[in-house]
């Protein structure tokens, strides 16, 4: 809301006589845009936290495979966004490696840093802690912890792995007012190639948008849909409105 | 046919004109990320100096997409003016740039020439330009539209109002509406981009800027920016409909991955007005009812940019809008992101590229001077890009509270921006509304009011 009129003197039922003031925005205000804005061009810049990550995830008795996408940097990363879709190579040999044999709904689940690293380090754990005793009908593939990488890069995670569907839980692109927004995206059956439409998304997920026990149950409700269906995308219906994704992931 | 030119012992040639042209273009991400920019500068530089010499005939014989499988290129193809094209008939792409430049080329001819030229020529001639020489052509073009306000005329800047809210909460986004109309803003459009996109939710937003406008006698037109189709079904449930919205591309695959074909949107267009909101006058006989919005790399975001650079799709896209006589364009230049226009340097040349092309073909150029956070732009940028547009005649640009569209989640002009570039260069908003504004309307103004 801009600062000139007062939003007081916008919400009084009097008229206002407040008609074009001076053109330049206070100080304070400009400096507060200047400070949200680098906030949000930092979050794009962090990169994950991952020592108190595995801490956290390993205090929770849950495996991690860590992996890089093929995205050597981060201005690679945003000038070519297919990069960060696939495998560095040598992370899908490891991934390859990992022993799993075939296991009924199994789930595989990404911390992925997206746009933004900092929305993995404030959200993901929580939203785990919420999510889990929501989701007993399923296994679990060990976490995979994905840096460079964007939504699409759940679908070589999960084939490689076998997963039923994958759920990738990602840094969404920063706005000035929610640098750390999370972003959940479902995928039935996942495997390159899949499209955007074959994908359910809960967005917004942060302190003051989408709260955690909320995110949490709409999560599981879709998870437990796609199995019932054995399909993810725009067949499911959520139990609420669908957040739109307005991320360009 | 191929192209060719030679630097020293070194002779550089291009396979196709589309070649050409992608290599002649300056730097951008998004042909670099499609692998058909120029992979030096001295190969750029080369296709430049081929490209000066090109006829601009050849772009009469030479469809970039094929005519048989591309109903813009058909488009382009089937209203060429001959006419209107003569007097540039004889020059090659450099001698128009010198043309253009020139005080031959005064706002009268500038005008009558639109229907001649095609969005392939003024894309060509536009990556001979410098930034100024964008600047001083599109300066001389003036496009003027009307609904219920004028917008265009030299001298004036309006701007589109964008009440957006992450719920489309009414209450929320009538108290942006006022803080906007407080600040002079909204007298080319309120318009808002709706987070649900259905017939209900476009329907409430239209009445309510529409009772605004009626209690207050506001000169103004409103818009929700939601499908094609959706506005139809709205209107199909007596939605107040002003303008009629949709986003365009410059080919029909584009097009196609935006849900609309050149039929749907004449079938809409038919069908808003059929309603009648501003009946024609002498004055004002045939109102222009349409905003189309653009921006350089959808075309490749959706897979159908046929190997072709980014400027000249958007170029085409023109095409598209022009047909329409629409009453807004509004290039969206830095939403897409960096993959396309990586930083404030190239979004700059995009939007004074974008408004030069739009004005040469004849359109009523607006821009949403806009970034986003993954893009290496900040506030700078965008101050460059405003005042460097203001100079060259932008018809208007968008007012975001404090620059932060908090639904879209992009930095774009805040009303405060518009006004800054009202006192610098002595513009002044559509004449209706100014006078709007000089009325004891506004001082009635209050959010109760506005709502109820």
């Amino acid at each position: 809301m801009s600062p000139q009129p007062k939003l007081d003197q916008i919400l009084s039922p009097t008229p206002n006589p407040t008609l074009l003031p001076t053109p330049s925005l206070s100080t304070a205000t400009t400096l507060d845009f200047a400070l949200r804005h680098a906030q949000a061009r930092d979050a794009v810049h962090t990169t994950l936290a991952l020592p108190s990550l595995l801490e956290a995830l390993h205090a929770r008795n849950l495996p991690t495979i860590t992996v890089k996408s093929a995205a050597p940097d981060r201005a690679t990363y945003l000038r070519q966004p297919n990069l960060g879709r696939t495998l560095s190579p040598t992370s899908a040999e490891a991934l390859a490696l990992s022993p799993l044999p075939p296991q009924p709904c199994l789930m595989s689940i990404v911390l992925a840093d997206g746009l933004s690293a900092l929305a993995i380090d404030r959200h993901a754990i929580p939203l785990l802690d919420a999510l889990f005793p929501l989701l007993t009908a399923f296994t679990f593939a060990p976490i995979v912890i994905a840096e460079q990488a964007r939504v699409a890069i759940g679908d070589p995670i999960g084939q490689t792995l076998h997963a039923a569907l994958t759920l990738v839980l990602i840094g969404e692109r920063p706005g000035l007012s929610s640098p750390d927004s999370l972003g959940a995206y479902l995928t039935w059956a996942p495997r390159p190639g899949r499209t955007d439409a074959e994908r359910n998304c809960i967005s917004n997920i942060r302190t003051q948008g989408l709260d955690y026990p909320t995110a949490a149950a709409r999560i599981a409700d879709l998870c437990t849909q796609a199995r019932r269906l054995q399909l993810s995308g725009t067949a499911i219906k959520e139990m609420s409105p669908q957040t739109p994704a307005k991320t360009l992931l | 046919m191929s192209y060719a030119h030679t630097i020293g012992s070194v002779r550089f040639t291009f396979p196709t004109l589309a070649d050409l042209l992608a290599k002649a273009t300056p730097a951008r991400s998004g042909d670099q990320l499609a692998g058909i920019a120029a992979t030096s500068a001295q190969q750029r530089i080369a296709a430049q100096l081929a490209l000066a010499d090109l006829p601009l005939t050849t772009f009469l014989h030479h469809p970039l997409v094929p005519y048989e499988s591309d109903e813009v290129t058909r488009l382009i193809f089937d209203t060429h003016n001959p006419t209107a094209f003569a007097p540039i008939a004889s020059f090659t792409v450099g001698q128009l740039r010198d043309w253009l430049l020139s005080d031959h080329a005064t706002p009268a001819r500038l005008t009558a020439l639109a229907p001649g030229v095609t969005p392939e020529m003024a894309a060509a001639v536009s990556k001979l330009m410098r930034l100024q020489d964008l600047v001083l052509a599109a300066r001389k073009i003036s496009v003027v539209t009307r609904f219920r306000t004028t917008v265009g005329l030299p001298g004036r800047l309006s701007t589109r109002l964008q009440p957006n809210h992450p719920t489309d909460d009414p209450a929320s986004i009538a108290a942006t509406i006022l803080d906007g109309l407080l600040l002079g803003s909204g007298d080319a459009v309120i318009g808002i981009n709706p987070v649900s996109d259905n017939p209900a939710t476009v329907n409430t937003l239209l009445r309510l800027i529409d009772h605004a406008r009626q209690r207050f006698a506001i000169p103004t037109q409103s818009c929700v920016l939601a499908h094609l189709t959706t506005q139809m079904q709205a209107m199909d449930h007596g939605a107040p409909l002003d303008l009629l919205f949709q986003s365009i591309g410059g080919t029909q695959a584009t097009n196609t991955s935006f849900g609309v074909s050149l039929d749907l949107i004449d079938q809409a267009h038919q069908q808003a007005r059929s309603l009648n909101r501003v009946p024609p006058t002498p004055d004002n006989p045939c109102p222009n009812i349409l905003y189309f919005e653009t921006g350089q790399g959808s075309s490749l975001s959706a897979n159908a940019h046929h190997n072709i650079d980014q400027q000249t799709l958007e170029a085409r896209a023109y095409a598209v809008a022009r047909h329409f006589s629409p009453m807004l364009v509004n290039t969206v230049v830095g939403f897409i992101g960096p993959e396309y226009l990586y930083d404030g340097k190239q979004i700059l040349r995009a939007a004074l590229e974008d408004h030069f092309c739009g004005k040469l073909l004849g359109l009523p150029m607006g821009c949403d001077i806009c970034y986003t956070n993954h893009a290496e732009a900040d506030n700078d940028d965008l101050d460059t890009i405003l005042t460097l547009l203001g100079t060259a005649g932008v018809n208007y640009i968008m007012g975001v509270p404090g620059g932060d569209d908090i639904m879209l989640n992009y930095q774009s002009t805040s009303f405060h921006d518009a006004l800054y570039l009202r006192t610098l260069l002595h513009l002044r908003p559509a004449p209706e509304f100014e006078a709007w504004l000089q009325s004891p309307h506004p001082h009635q103004l209050s959010l109760p009011n506005l709502l109820t």
